[in-house]
């Protein structure tokens, strides 16, 4: 909880509710016949309605992106330190809107809310959402917010695809594309660590087929595991060592094993001092996974976490493109109009999406004949760096959406 | 405007697609843009050019030449640029003909190593040249494979490289009637412009 809302942050933030009654035909064939979005604003939105971003969330993100909710708010939101006035999404700048996608459990329609079918939540029943789908909703709600062509449409992992959806779909509707820790597709690794974590959310005998709500209970175990087990492709080998090696060579020396030469001890920290002998916790890096992991489950629905990581499986654009995903970027062309320019950036540690994921985009992209521009940010923080400040990351990102502004605000508009 | 620059865009067309490799801070794609009206992609791995590069505009990725380009596709640029670089990498020869093979028609500049300048260092001191505009000693260089315009001459000519156009300047980047004359022992510069012929 901050004493003194700082200077630089979104500040104080109320989410709104949008409610849509045209029915949304998703990509399975089913049709949700109407749904809320709950949406976050920062910053002003401009005369011409030019200066608007979108922010799409990743897994086990939502709508409140920035700002606090009120003054007893432990953290702010999952982006705060990336958008707020003079921040790298400057909202000084920028009108930014972010909201919880379709499915999700942060107040938009999902599995929590009650079916007015049925009288009961979803849970189960509600249908599996793709990356399109949730592409297509975001896109009735810029018609509703007035808004034809966003300046920028950001994302990471999860999100960057649905950005990549963007420019596929609406190729009309963005000036600028910003994919950050993003692939083309998931690999085999990447499914197989998804399926682990919806078997042990399945498996958990508070799940309930799925219908816990109704019987006052969640899959808390389930959840916590599926939680850790992701957890772990978000960080890195190296950050592991860091973040778990701090103090030193407590357990090398009960070990009888000497500390590596940057005495981070190889992240073997213990959490007692000395090891136990049984089969609880004896590591930092235990206790650390179990408290992430229990802390999420209870403040994430697992019916969502379940068809998240399905829209990550069966995200893969080509599909419509005989494989060719460079073709879905070049068949969108118009003489006279310039199309949306890319910023792909990547993380040397990231090993859930690495560098060479998005290298995949940037040379699908360099065949489709469209401008990109590709950053690999050396860091030590695997997966998870697209969330944190890390210098270099912020400065691309501040820069890149400078000259945005300059392209569709200062010197607009011409035909560009 | 440098005079290069000034030298290179007279061969560059309206509204083609240009690849600049080792685009250092952009501003010649970003000339190029302004003055063509190109489709720029630039290639740089110093992280302070790619900032650059970003702040105007020009598109930017990171990617070192010395792993290879690969990843483009044949006759997918007009152009393909390699100013000052060509001495810096670790296979001139397949860098140039992977430019061929990318590019319509490529441009390449390097300094010439056949210049008097550096005859009369090398055979007076018997030494390594170093000047103001090559300030590295032999150990420390990051330009490791120096050429003569007669050197590159005969690259072209073995590899069947079609020359359309060759000029040469001082490190001021002015040319004149003697240097066109004599440019392997005149010229400090040197600027093809070239297409697999």
């Amino acid at each position: 909880m901050p004493d003194v809302i700082p200077e630089n942050s979104a500040g104080l933030v109320t989410p709104s509710v949008y409610h849509f009654d045209e029915p949304l035909t998703l990509r399975s064939g089913k049709v949700l016949s109407a749904y809320d979005l709950v949406v976050e604003t920062y910053g002003e939105l401009n005369a011409d309605k030019t200066n608007a971003i979108l922010i799409c969330h990743a897994l086990s993100g939502d709508h409140h992106a920035a700002g606090y909710h009120s003054l007893e708010d432990r953290k702010p939101g999952w982006w705060d330190h990336c958008i707020g006035p003079g921040k790298p999404i400057d909202t000084a700048l920028f009108h930014v809107v972010c909201l919880n996608n379709l499915g999700g459990c942060g107040g938009s329609t999902g599995p929590v809310t009650v079916n007015p079918e049925t009288g009961r939540p979803f849970g189960p029943d509600f249908p599996v959402v793709t990356v399109r789908d949730w592409v297509n909703s975001q896109k009735r709600l810029a018609d509703r917010l007035g808004i034809k062509k966003w300046a920028a449409v950001i994302g990471g992992s999860l999100g960057g695809m649905q950005v990549l959806r963007w420019a596929i779909s609406y190729p009309d509707s963005l000036h600028s594309a910003i994919a950050i820790a993003a692939a083309p597709k998931l690999s085999a690794q990447n499914i197989a660590f998804n399926e682990v974590a919806r078997q042990s959310i399945t498996s958990d005998p508070d799940f309930h087929e799925g219908r816990y709500i109704e019987r006052d209970t969640y899959p808390k175990k389930g959840l916590t595991l599926a939680r850790m087990v992701g957890h772990i492709t978000y960080l890195s080998d190296s950050g592991m060592r860091s973040k778990f090696g701090q103090g030193g060579v407590i357990a090398g020396v009960s070990e009888g094993i000497e500390g590596n030469s940057d005495n981070t001890n190889f992240g073997r920290d213990l959490r007692a001092g000395k090891l136990s002998f049984g089969f609880d916790v004896d590591f930092q890096v235990e206790s650390y996974l179990h408290y992430q992991g229990e802390r999420f489950s209870k403040n994430f629905d697992a019916n969502t976490y379940l068809l998240m990581t399905k829209a990550l499986d069966y995200f893969d654009p080509s599909v419509d493109y005989d494989g060719e995903l460079s073709h879905a970027f070049a068949g969108n062309r118009k003489p006279g109009v310039r199309d949306c320019k890319f910023l792909i950036m990547s993380f040397s540690s990231d090993w859930r999406f690495p560098p060479e994921r998005s290298r995949e985009i940037v040379d699908v992209l360099l065949h489709a004949g469209r401008e990109v521009s590709y950053l690999q940010i050396t860091a030590d923080q695997g997966h998870d760096a697209f969330l944190l400040p890390i210098p270099r990351y912020a400065r691309a990102l501040t820069t890149f959406l400078q000259q945005v502004h300059r392209e569709v605000v200062e010197c607009a508009p011409t035909s560009k | 405007m440098r005079p290069d620059l000034e030298i290179i865009q007279e061969w560059i067309k309206a509204d083609s697609r240009v690849l600049d490799l080792g685009c250092g801070d952009g501003s010649l794609l970003d000339y190029l843009k302004k003055s063509r009206n190109i489709v720029d992609i630039g290639l740089e791995i110093d992280s302070d050019n790619i900032e650059k590069c970003l702040a105007r505009g020009v598109n930017v990725i990171e990617q070192n030449l010395n792993e290879g380009l690969t990843n483009f596709q044949s006759e997918s640029f007009d152009t393909v640029v390699l100013t000052q670089t060509l001495q810096a990498v670790r296979f001139p020869d397949i860098l140039v003909e992977e430019m061929l093979r990318i590019g319509r028609n490529c441009i390449v500049t390097f300094p010439n190593f056949g210049n008097w300048k550096s005859r009369l260092y090398l055979s007076a001191r018997g030494r390594m040249p170093v000047s103001r505009f090559m300030p590295y000693q032999w150990y420390n260089t990051p330009n490791i494979h120096f050429c003569t315009v007669k050197d590159f001459d005969n690259l072209c000519h073995e590899r069947s490289i079609e020359i359309l156009c060759r000029t040469v300047v001082n490190s001021r980047h002015q040319g004149n009637w003697y240097m066109k004359a004599w440019p392997n022992l005149l010229g400090e510069i040197a600027i093809y412009h070239i297409t697999r012929g």
